[in-house]
């Protein structure tokens, strides 16, 4: 006698199971990855229609899009993983534009074989980080490679957000005589993600800062100081965001290297690695550039805000035809603080 | 003491600018060689030149390990990987230096080669262990502070038997090059070295005797800090003016007279000289490399694989050589900033960030536009 209850479908097995090549096949095995785990961990109205696409109410106020894909290596590191990275890196994106992130659309390419558990956990550090957030993930795909194509999974995440009416950021608005505003230390994220690959160990811990900071920035945003650029300095570092910023804006800057704090276990991490801590990347952080006459307002929010307790002012934009970015040192000298050449870290977001 | 940013610190460079500055005498010109590359990159990083007085100038030397590899040696790199199939594994830097035929380790490991960046010779070592049916070869470049470690691990080699490891042994020498820049003809007017750190550690400052005793040229030998650079100048400038010619030590926090001798010891027991080598801007340079005895033949990859090393001129437009004698700045290249950048290096001193191009570029280039 046949005693399986109607109906019966057997869950995916979270625990052994792995990605195979009908999950990405658009057929019944595709249809159960999505509704056990990313439906079931995203949870929104908008997913559960299972429409191919979400139809999103009419807003007040211009839309801000932004795109980011994530393959950081590896998967889990101090601080975070990919999931909970591509939630902060796309929110981040869209929320130093000034806007308020809404909505996010989520694709997953995943590579045969990856074990399901470690799908499981991705997806729901992603939910968490989108829920702590405020966002809504409404729309996703997932495809699947076979075996060697991939390295476990790729996340590509698109977020939408709205923009209140005044806010006028853009990284050609830096002028001589603001000030150049950081949030913090740098070069947690990248020297976590290092070490880990390496299997470096140092007695201090070294943990990613990766963090949504669209609060941090809505704060900010609330002084009504006059800010010009807001961009958090992922890949390529300080050095690389301030050089695109100089570049966009046709200005200089003068950095202050003492002024520019870096916490003293990443320090001694990238002097033995031979790393200069302004090209690596961060994920909780972000630089300001703010009229000068703003600059105390600015920091006593950004100081209120568990995000950026150790703001402080570390340049001044300038005038200079050449657009460099130079540095007096703390030995008192100055250099050129130059573009990333090559490549200083492989695959770090 | 941390050993981080002590030897960095802004009041103590300040005091030893006043004390440089006391002791240039204005009427004279005081011509400064820093032979490693290690600071030539901390005088840039640290903009220690706007610390200097305009009469004291620092001549960028020959020693930054990639700038030195002439094409040649690139090219049989390329050649091991691409031809023989092998496993290649070298530092860093070295992927990106200039080969014949517009190629590089980087751009031949994008057209399939198996070309692997390592931090050590042990991560070499344990690819060979990994991968027991491929050819593990190590790139071995660098000056005497890089040879102890290749040695080790052809010892470790040897004593585990193992048949899929070799190196490809490029380990120069750095006397030779001293000496190759003091001898040539038309010499660059130099008034002193400041001497190598890390290579020191290993060969000790009794090496460098020769250099003042002989060619009378003041040496002292210095740490890769800011600090240590600035003080190395203030002697320098101290046995110039008072008609001194010395091996001086300002690191002796780290080198010794003798050196380290266990490393000295275990680098003869495995390398012997060649007769000679080919350096790029020095030219052929005799008992300047080294290269594996007779016993450990069997890790030679030159001898495995059978690839000769064929010279190859330099870029025409490139002044690296000149720039490597210390004869010319990077400025004086035609083609610095423009043709060649750190994305795009033509010759290989734009490579490294110890190349005196690269240095200058990546720090120093806001001087030209002052």
């Amino acid at each position: 006698m046949n005693t399986t209850k109607p109906n019966y479908i057997r869950p995916l097995d979270f625990k052994h199971g792995r990605v195979d090549m009908s999950h990405g096949s658009g057929g019944r095995a595709m249809a159960q990855l999505i509704s056990e785990l990313f439906a079931a961990a995203f949870d929104n109205a908008y997913l559960a229609q299972g429409n191919d696409g979400a139809i999103l109410p009419a807003t007040n106020g211009r839309l801000v899009m932004a795109t980011d894909a994530h393959v950081v290596s590896p998967l889990f590191f101090p601080g975070g993983d990919i999931g909970c990275l591509s939630v902060h890196g796309t929110i981040n994106d869209v929320a130093v534009m000034g806007a308020t992130p809404l909505y996010l659309s989520a694709s997953f390419i995943l590579e045969e074989g990856f074990p399901l558990a470690d799908l499981k956990r991705i997806v729901e550090s992603m939910a968490r980080a989108a829920r702590d957030a405020g966002v809504i993930v409404v729309t996703g795909d997932t495809k699947v490679v076979q075996q060697g194509k991939g390295d476990g999974v790729f996340i590509s995440t698109t977020g939408v957000g709205v923009l209140p009416g005044g806010v006028d950021l853009s990284g050609d608005r830096a002028r001589p005589g603001d000030c150049i505003v950081l949030s913090g230390t740098i070069g947690d994220h990248g020297m976590a993600i290092l070490s880990q690959r390496e299997g470096l160990e140092f007695s201090a811990p070294i943990v990613s800062d990766t963090a949504a900071l669209h609060g941090l920035i809505a704060a900010m945003l609330g002084s009504g100081a006059a800010l010009r650029v807001l961009r958090d300095p992922t890949r390529g570092g300080l050095a690389t965001t301030l050089n695109e910023i100089a570049k966009q804006s046709g200005v200089g800057m003068m950095l202050d290297e003492a002024a520019i704090k870096v916490n003293p276990p990443i320090e001694a991490a990238c002097e033995f690695l031979g790393l200069d801590p302004l090209y690596v990347a961060n994920e909780g952080k972000l630089v300001a550039i703010c009229a000068p006459d703003d600059r105390e307002r600015l920091l006593a929010v950004m100081r209120a805000h568990p995000l950026a307790r150790e703001a402080g002012v570390i340049g001044e934009v300038i005038a200079d035809a050449h657009g460099f970015v130079q540095m007096t040192t703390k030995l008192g000298g100055r250099r050129v603080v130059d573009w990333l050449a090559g490549e200083q870290l492989p695959r770090i977001c | 003491m941390k050993y981080v940013d002590e030897f960095r610190d802004g009041s103590l460079a300040r005091n030893i600018a006043a004390n440089i500055a006391r002791e240039a005498e204005p009427q004279r010109t005081y011509r400064l060689m820093e032979f490693c590359g290690g600071h030539t990159h901390a005088i840039s990083r640290y903009g220690i030149a706007d610390l200097l007085p305009r009469n004291v100038q620092m001549i960028h030397g020959p020693g930054c390990p990639v700038c030195v590899l002439p094409i040649g040696r690139i090219d049989q790199a390329i050649r091991l990987a691409r031809e023989h199939g092998v496993i290649l594994c070298t530092y860093a830097d070295t992927l990106r230096v200039p080969a014949s035929d517009h190629l590089s380790l980087m751009r031949a490991k994008a057209s399939g080669a198996d070309v692997r960046m390592v931090y050590s010779t042990q991560d070499a070592l344990k690819l060979a262990r990994e991968h027991r049916s491929r050819e593990v070869v190590f790139f071995a470049i660098g000056f005497e502070t890089t040879t102890p470690p290749t040695a080790v691990a052809v010892q470790q080699a040897a004593s585990e038997g193992s048949k899929n490891f070799s190196i490809l042994c490029n380990h120069v020498l750095t006397p030779a090059a001293m000496h190759a820049i003091l001898s040539a003809e038309n010499t660059v007017k130099l008034d002193g070295f400041v001497g190598p750190a890390h290579v020191s550690t290993v060969i000790g400052s009794r090496p460098y005797e020769p250099f003042a005793n002989d060619y009378g040229k003041p040496v002292v030998i210095a740490g890769f800090e800011p600090l240590d650079v600035m003080q190395a100048i203030l002697m320098l400038l101290r046995q110039v003016n008072e008609g001194r010619a010395e091996v001086e030590n300002e690191f002796t926090r780290a080198v010794t007279r003798d050196g380290n001798l266990k490393a000295q010891k275990l680098v003869a027991k495995v390398f012997e000289l060649r007769d000679s080598f080919e350096w790029r801007g020095l030219g052929s340079v005799p008992h300047s490399a080294l290269k594996l005895r007779e016993a450990y033949a069997a890790f030679d990859a030159e001898r495995k694989f059978g690839v000769g090393y064929t010279a190859v001129p330099d870029n025409k437009a490139c002044e690296c050589a000149a720039i490597l004698r210390g004869y010319k700045s990077p400025q004086d290249c035609k083609i610095f900033g423009t043709v060649c950048t750190p994305e795009n290096p033509v010759g290989s001193c734009m490579v490294s960030s110890e190349g005196a191009c690269a240095a200058h570029y990546s720090y120093g280039r806001f001087r030209e536009t002052a």
